[in-house]
């Protein structure tokens, strides 16, 4: 089910050189644009992007058209658009695939958000990683800007619209959208402390909205459809609309992004998107659902709500992963939809090998700024390393629970949470495992790790 | 050697500079200029790039030794990037970066002997569905095997000549989407 579905937010992905304003707009590219900014008012262009339920792709999931309806600028104000193109969050790469196939789509929706916001200028953040992506994306606005789409009268309205992308540098932090700002403005991404939100002052000092690169490519077509027709092609329509990027990877057969409404189940993701799982005889042990920061499920585990108010009632005793995912009702059942994109574990898996590996990045990733995450993420990992390595003791599992819970709510910005949200996800779906690890180590064939790089013949540049 | 950027670059830096509202905000795309350039950052160009933007060295060094993709310290003709993080790490990234390790005879965070190649762990490169992958300079090479790896390792060094000129802004179409777009 759902494979028959017309594409609507990837409909140009398999159109040869659909990277190119021609091919693009043979394919309708810009004309809801030209539309927008030459017969409606911003105003009612919010009231559609509200009606459409959007919520943000980026992982927190907080409606677009709220967001948008927060600018209070003061004359004089210079109001910005950011366009969120970190992609870091482990396990995430949806984003990547708008960049490289369909900038334009990505245009599009600036424009159109720059006029509904009040904004002249926006900037596309993109991870440093992406050079390929900032270059085909530069290569498009400059063809839009030839075009005159992009400059000082797009669709021949007095309205000057620039678009700049803007290039990271490798930090995952900056995916964090004060970090983020600190990052466009030439400083170290470190998250700042809020109130003040961006959309009162961001970028500059001044009024800014941060939102996902697929969140803005989804207005297009929310204003070419309308507002509701668009919000009710979700399966979990008034609440959470439209169709999304959804991405599945790890042990699947067809790994990769693939466009499906809100509110298919993760069972048919990972089935009927993801071709099942990718050896037969090891059948699905655990699902990381949308980012390294949501916390797992399990397929075992099923959903306790048996109070008939209860948001999960309807799946009562079914699987974690028949549950449709939205972002409500994965925060109802414990965990989050992140950024949608899913990892999936088989039964070959030790789950205290899978946390020693996020907590290294973490750990990793930590700006630093916060006692608490930057001592806590480090002081996981170590637990981690000592336990996986044998050397652990029993009472380390309660140490990790109890590392993670004081780095929660104690810091500037909602990484401490992202560290200790799947830490204990991870513990509680997990407990035997980890208790067994503690005691004993990881099985023997997960410690080839250091040993064999021990091995490597070393006549490096030791400068 | 004191620094400067060609005048073909520091053009470059203008355009950039029009872009913002200040100075500042500059920086992190003036530092990939001077990278590009010069193949690393070094205390000369944290120098001159302070000077051109009116800054504090220290506030550029501050940023520089922040971001992982800014070298502040030479580096080998090439750089590859291998991800160690879940999905690759799920689908062989291991085999992977211990392959890169024998093949080149030095740990990640080394350059190998004849300085051809350094090695870095990378954490996610937001290529997940094409596990396992590196990244080596600008270009990422997905779906690895080692097989598949050390055939495009041959490539790489018997046109390391030609390839080291290429810059981001001559990519073409060719490099676009090795993702499945949509529903088979």
């Amino acid at each position: 089910m759902g494979a028959d579905l017309e594409p609507i937010l990837s409909s140009r992905y398999g159109v040869t050189d659909s990277h190119r304003l021609a091919v693009a707009e043979r394919h309708g590219a810009y004309a809801t644009a030209r539309k927008a900014l030459t017969t409606m008012q911003p105003a009612a262009i919010t009231e559609e992007v509200k009606k459409a339920s959007l919520r943000g792709r980026g992982g927190a999931g907080f409606p677009a058209g709220i967001k948008w309806g927060f600018i209070n600028a003061k004359p004089g104000d210079d109001i910005y658009l950011v366009v969120n193109g970190d992609e870091s969050e482990p396990g995430t790469f949806k984003d990547r695939t708008i960049l490289n196939l369909d900038p334009h789509r990505l245009i599009e929706g600036a424009l159109i958000t720059c006029y509904a916001i009040g904004a002249h200028t926006a900037y596309i953040y993109i991870r440093g990683e992406f050079a390929h992506a900032i270059a085909i994306l530069d290569a498009a606005l400059e063809e839009a800007r030839a075009k005159g789409y992009v400059g000082a009268h797009p669709f021949g309205k007095n309205y000057p619209i620039e678009i700049f992308t803007h290039s990271g540098a490798g930090a995952y932090i900056c995916g964090e959208e004060t970090a983020l700002l600190n990052s466009l403005e030439g400083r170290r991404g470190e998250p700042r402390l809020k109130p003040p939100f961006p959309a009162i002052k961001g970028a500059f000092g001044m009024p800014t909205i941060v939102n996902n690169v697929e969140t803005i490519s989804a207005v297009p077509d929310i204003i070419q459809m309308g507002g509701e027709a668009w919000c009710n092609l979700s399966r979990l329509a008034l609440r959470d609309g439209g169709v999304r990027l959804y991405g599945v990877s790890g042990h699947v057969k067809k790994p990769g992004v693939y466009e499906a409404p809100v509110g298919i189940t993760m069972r048919e993701l990972i089935d009927v998107y993801g071709g099942g799982m990718l050896h037969d005889d090891r059948p699905l042990k655990a699902v990381i659902p949308g980012g390294s920061s949501t916390p797992v499920l399990r397929p075992d585990r099923m959903v306790d709500a048996p109070a008939e108010d209860h948001p999960l009632h309807e799946w009562h005793g079914k699987s974690e992963i028949d549950v449709p995912m939205g972002v409500d009702t994965y925060r109802a059942l414990g965990t989050m939809l992140g950024t949608c994109c899913a990892t999936v574990m088989d039964s070959s898996v030790n789950m205290v090998d899978v946390a020693r590996n996020l907590m290294r990045f973490y750990r990793h990733e930590s700006c630093g700024q916060c006692t608490p995450c930057r001592e806590g993420s480090g002081w996981l990992q170590n637990t981690l390393e000592e336990i996986c390595e044998g050397r652990g003791q029993p009472e380390d599992v309660a140490l990790l629970v109890d590392i993670a819970n004081n780095m929660m709510g104690n810091t500037i910005c909602a990484f401490a949470e992202g560290t200790a949200m799947p830490m204990l996800g991870l513990v509680r779906q997990f407990l035997e495992e980890f208790v067994e690890v503690a005691a004993k180590g990881l099985p023997e064939g997960y410690r080839h790790d250091d040993s064999t790089r021990a091995a490597v013949e070393t006549n490096e540049v030791t400068s | 050697m004191p620094f400067a950027l060609t005048a073909e670059r520091d053009k470059q830096v203008e355009a950039l500079l029009a872009r913002y509202p200040n100075t500042r905000a500059a920086l992190i795309p003036v530092l990939w200029v001077c990278q590009r350039q010069h193949g690393w950052i070094s205390p000369e160009v944290i120098d001159w790039v302070a000077q051109r933007l009116d800054l504090s060295t220290a506030s550029v060094k501050g940023v520089v030794t922040f971001y992982t993709m800014f070298f502040d310290k030479p580096v080998g003709e090439h750089v590859i990037w291998v991800c160690r993080t879940l999905s690759c790490d799920l689908r062989g990234g291991k085999a992977i970066q211990e392959h890169l390790e024998k093949r080149l005879g030095c740990h990640a965070g080394g350059t190998s002997a004849d300085g051809k190649f350094s090695l870095m762990k990378a954490e996610c490169l937001a290529a997940c569905g094409q596990a396992p992958m590196v990244q080596i300079d600008d270009d990422y090479h997905e779906n690895l095997t080692v097989e598949s790896l050390d055939r495009i390792l041959d490539s790489v060094t018997s046109a390391s000549v030609t390839s080291a000129s290429v810059t981001s802004a001559s990519v073409t179409s060719a490099s676009v989407g090795s993702t499945p777009a949509q529903e088979a």
